[in-house]
């Protein structure tokens, strides 16, 4: 079973002094899993994915990313993720395709796929007419498209989403998430944080945190019954009013 | 009597390349909370950057107050609150330090208004000597809308106060907001999270810089021109396939466990039809309801 997790932690855990960001927190994320990774503000979320992506050393605990350990193999963890925020985007003053050959370059794409590549990227995003624009005049739904092919351009095991769609209209937020499922289907896990809760019924499982603890842990609909709940939103708000950190 | 009015405002980008604002016209009236719904780049802020006098607009007329954006935007700019969508405090000032900064630029004290932001100060108090910057997303937003009411505003405008911002925080906000509106304060403020629509009294759907349509939320739903259902079933990517594919459906968008459909000849007869359809297909616990649009079904309507 061990070979089909892509992602597992066991009691990882961050300390900035006597303040504990990340408390113990223990789970499993598989290949292909759609896993949304929900908490309020200051939660912890994101002191918890820097670590998750080997940008940040654990206090304690530990975790493989990919078969690859957290401590030791962050150089090996990098290569085999994608990562992508609401705003670490592109270069906006490189174009289209510049950006596509720069990222697809630095995962390590041959020139061939790299051609290939970003001809079948354009292609499916209908991209044709903006390859040769500079991304600043994207409109954002677009660059939030087009980072997100950008980050999964070299088919990575996991790619960690940070709230990919926030600022986005609501057509392009649900494109955005057909762009989710196509990458989930070809085995990709995706890792995502929103704030909108419709979108955490589309992950198959989702994770809530609360101080720095996972509080919650399932399915969309256990959760609901679990909490005895009509819709996400009531899960969330009955385990994020709670917080004690919401305030600091 | 009208606080807030534009007149045919445009506003355009890169010398007319980017047209940012097409034409706007609407009114806010006294003591109104109105808001602008709407995604990213879809002109909200460059409509309030104007209407504080920020920003001129290439053609139209707009006033705050009776008063003349161009004209008297020193008048302006005495009486209106502006709190930005980027958090525009002084970073390395404390809590108190900046609220006195603000009240002293406007020739007041913080304890001459106190009774305005007494509710959210309480919540800021015990930080009040932390630099803003070490602020929390949460405790930064209390402090900017205390910053932007410390000199007693006529117009409050919020630029999407609730951006990136968790569940809890954003209802405890628009909390705050109806408190401000029972004092009398005109609110205009910005989102692009369609379910705080319906805490408006009036919205403005805004979409590439123009309005898609201006009403009260429930009017806008009542406009809603189809019959519209929520289908589910055990394998929703499947059933989403399938819906999109169905030559009956007009239109299919996913809204949390349900997808929205609107079929092409909105009668009982085609929800009938779909279910068989359905169970042919061998989906497994099937739902079909009828339901009332959300504003964000109707933001998408309008779009397309």
């Amino acid at each position: 079973m061990t070979s089909e997790v892509v992602i597992k932690t066991d009691k990882l855990t961050k300390r900035f002094g006597d303040f504990i960001a990340t408390n113990e927190i223990t789970f499993e994320v598989y290949p292909g899993e759609i896993f949304g990774f929900l908490g309020a503000n200051g939660a912890g979320k994101t002191t918890a994915m820097k670590m998750l992506c080997g940008l940040s050393t654990p206090s304690s605990g530990n975790a493989t990313i990919a078969g690859f350990d957290i401590y030791k193999q962050t150089e090996e963890i990098k290569k085999h993720i994608g990562y992508m925020s609401q705003k670490f985007s592109l270069y906006e003053d490189l174009t289209v395709i510049e950006n596509i050959k720069f990222f697809g370059g630095i995962y390590g794409l041959s020139d061939k796929q790299l051609k290939e590549k970003s001809n079948e990227l354009i292609e499916t995003l209908g991209l044709q007419r903006e390859a040769k624009k500079l991304v600043a005049s994207l409109p954002l739904g677009w660059k939030q498209k087009l980072a997100f092919s950008v980050a999964v351009i070299h088919e990575p095991k996991i790619v960690f989403l940070d709230e990919p769609t926030g600022g986005v209209d609501p057509i392009t937020r649900r494109q955005f998430w057909d762009l989710i499922y196509q990458a989930a289907d070809r085995g990709i896990t995706i890792f995502v944080t929103t704030h909108y809760m419709d979108e955490a019924e589309y992950c198959n499982r989702i994770s809530i945190m609360v101080d720095g603890i996972i509080e919650a842990l399932d399915t969309p609909d256990n959760l609901k019954k679990q909490f005895s709940a009509t819709s996400m939103d009531e899960v969330f708000y009955e385990l994020a009013r709670g917080a004690k950190r919401k305030s600091d | 009597m009208a606080d807030v009015v534009l007149n045919n405002i445009v506003k355009t980008y890169n010398k007319g390349e980017v047209k940012a604002v097409n034409d706007v016209s609407f009114e806010v009236s006294k003591g109104e909370l109105f808001g602008l719904i709407g995604a990213d780049g879809a002109g909200k802020t460059s409509i309030f950057r104007i209407l504080t006098t920020l920003l001129l607009p290439n053609s139209g007329t707009a006033s705050v107050n009776g008063f003349d954006v161009v004209k008297d935007y020193k008048t302006i700019r005495k009486n209106v609150g502006y709190m930005p969508g980027k958090f525009s405090l002084y970073q390395d000032l404390s809590v108190e330090e900046n609220l006195n900064f603000f009240a002293t630029v406007f020739n007041t004290t913080v304890a001459e208004n106190y009774d305005l932001v007494k509710d959210i100060y309480v919540q800021l108090e015990p930080f009040k000597t932390r630099r803003a910057g070490k602020l929390s997303g949460g405790m930064k937003q209390k402090l900017a809308l205390c910053g932007a009411l410390i000199h007693r505003p006529t117009v409050l405008f919020l630029d999407e106060p609730t951006t990136g911002v968790d569940v809890v925080s954003r209802k405890e906000f628009w909390e705050m907001l109806k408190g401000l509106k029972q004092q009398g304060i005109t609110i205009l403020v910005s989102t692009p999270y369609m379910d705080e629509a319906t805490l408006c009294e009036r919205i403005a759907l805004i979409q590439n810089g123009s309005m898609m349509t201006i009403d009260t939320p429930d009017n806008i739903i009542k406009q809603f021109p189809d019959k519209l259902f929520a289908v589910k079933a055990d394998n929703m990517s499947r059933l989403q396939n399938v819906l999109r594919n169905d030559p009956q459906i007009k239109s299919c968008f996913s809204f949390g466990d349900f997808h929205h459909i609107i079929f092409k000849n909105g009668n009982e007869h085609s929800q009938n039809e779909l279910i068989q359809t359905l169970q042919e297909a061998n989906f497994q616990n099937i739902e079909i309801k009828h339901i009332t649009p959300s504003i964000e079904d109707c933001f998408i309507k309008l779009m397309n």
